[in-house]
């Protein structure tokens, strides 16, 4: 087991595994995604109260999980290296935040595009939009932070630290942006609390949702394996590999 | 001048302390006098927070309306956000002239743990900017013409939820201490992770205009100030190796 984690641990053990995984949830991903946007688009029944302008969800409800799931994967990245120096989880929390950052503001526009349809507004204080909102800045900030720092081991560390302090903020925000919104509640619509769907409609968006899961694995391996390159440039195994030695 | 009052205080400190395995109690509270001594010494640092949420507050009546029911209206969270960007405006300080003149190193290299000496930092800061700042707060009310019954419960909850303030600010000044130009950086990471304070600092004041129970808005920011008080010093003693030794 130890071995097994202080291998995954060396970053060329990491990019030669992560070039045999990478092309399988390349391949996941794409055909995920096709056959859940063709069935969502195209296949899936409209609905009875909102009719075709429901099928947002097929992007937005899976961007909004990432958007959610790589925060948390951020954090425990940002525990795992600053608990065992792994080098590698580091590389993985700075490479997966922007994505982070793009899917919140997926999620973020999508949600606004619906909301012109069912709300007539493209903007609401909604519960979910606000505190995908401040998710938004949250990544903002770590990202921020990063790169304010000239040495990358500093740069590393205050951004785990602040996504650790990130992700136990975030369900006391999300909480307390709920009980806001029931305060000031000014529509009694949101985009998930719905009827139960029928299968027709969730199984495609249970599909873009794996779908989605697959792409964030499969960029962020292929990020993570090009910043080993650049980080371990004066590495010998690197050097070897770029023909640039001898 | 400044240089020379700190390197006063630090011999007349440093005397009655200089056994290096004192209590954690006589740590805390020798870390607590020399702040607040420090502090003391420069009134205008102490004073210009409570100048900066006087002036903020009286842009808003002649930006938006000099009308006494709009102002009522939106005072709860005017007071609220103006007293948060103030204490947010003298976090950058918290940390900065024992950075530059290193008695942070010093503070790092106690034998007591850095965690509570920190603590001791963070609470004069409450003292001298949260707390201040809670009991103005109802002057600039009568101001805004916010509603009688209100003004007891406006002291009360920012003086609570200034704590919170202090403690996760603090955090964010650790973090961004090391950067030469770390001011708007520090709001980019602190100011979403207020979110929560806020909420219920200003629920609680609407919360007592409407006549509602306020106890339970402020049992909530206790509970927040709890946690804070639980997990922030720890972070903000890791924020704050990383800013040395970065």
């Amino acid at each position: 087991m130890w071995a097994f984690i202080h291998k995954l641990g060396s970053p060329k053990w990491f990019y030669d595994i992560s070039a045999r995984l990478q092309p399988w949830f390349w391949v996941l991903a794409l055909a995920l995604i096709a056959v859940g946007t063709v069935w969502g688009l195209a296949f899936a029944p409209a609905d009875y109260q909102q009719g075709n302008s429901f099928r947002i969800i097929y992007v937005h409800v899976p961007a909004a999980f990432l958007a959610q799931s790589i925060f948390v994967t951020m954090a425990v990245a940002g525990v795992i290296f600053m608990v065992w120096k792994i080098k590698i989880a580091d590389m993985a929390a700075a490479m997966m935040a922007p994505l982070g950052a793009a899917m919140t503001f997926v999620a973020l526009f999508s949600g606004a595009v619906w909301g012109v349809p069912t709300w007539g507004t493209w903007w609401m204080w909604d519960a979910r939009l606000t505190s995908m909102l401040i998710l938004l800045f949250l990544y903002l900030g770590v990202i921020a932070l990063r790169g304010a720092f000239a040495s990358r081991d500093s740069a590393s560390r205050a951004a785990s630290v602040l996504a650790m302090v990130g992700v136990i903020n975030i369900p006391i925000i999300k909480y307390s942006v709920d009980w806001w919104y029931t305060l000031h509640q000014p529509a009694s619509f949101t985009l998930t609390e719905r009827p139960a769907m029928p299968t027709e409609m969730w199984l495609p968006l249970l599909i873009m949702v794996v779908g989605f899961y697959c792409f964030f694995i499969a960029v962020t391996l292929l990020r993570t394996r090009s910043e080993i390159l650049r980080r371990e440039a004066n590495k010998r195994w690197v050097r070897e590999l770029a023909g640039g030695i001898r | 001048m400044p240089a020379t009052d700190r390197t006063a205080t630090g011999a007349a400190m440093d005397a009655p302390h200089a056994e290096p395995h004192g209590s954690l109690g006589v740590a805390f509270w020798a870390t607590l006098k020399r702040d607040l001594v420090l502090l003391l010494r420069r009134r205008s640092e102490v004073m210009n927070p409570l100048v900066f949420f006087a002036i903020v507050i009286t842009l808003f009546p002649i930006g938006i309306s000099p009308d006494p029911q709009l102002l009522a209206t939106i005072a709860p969270g005017l007071l609220w956000v103006a007293a948060l960007l103030a204490a947010l405006l003298s976090l950058d300080s918290l940390f900065r002239a024992d950075y530059d003149d290193g008695s942070l190193e010093q503070l790092l290299l106690t034998p007591q743990p850095l965690a509570l000496l920190s603590l001791a930092k963070v609470t004069v800061h409450w003292l001298l900017t949260g707390l201040p700042l809670a009991l103005m707060a109802p002057l600039l009310g009568i101001m805004l013409a916010l509603p009688a019954g209100s003004y007891a419960v406006l002291a009360l909850s920012l003086a609570l939820g200034s704590a919170s303030l202090s403690l996760i600010g603090a955090i964010g000044a650790a973090l961004t201490v090391g950067l030469s130009r770390g001011g708007v950086l520090l709001s980019l990471l602190v100011l979403p992770l207020y979110i929560p304070v806020l909420i219920f600092g200003a629920g609680a004041v609407q919360a007592a205009i409407f006549g509602d129970g306020v106890m339970a808005h402020l049992a909530i920011l206790g509970a927040l100030l709890a946690v804070a008080l639980i997990f922030a010093p720890w972070a903000i003693a890791a924020s704050l190796r990383i800013s040395i030794n970065g």
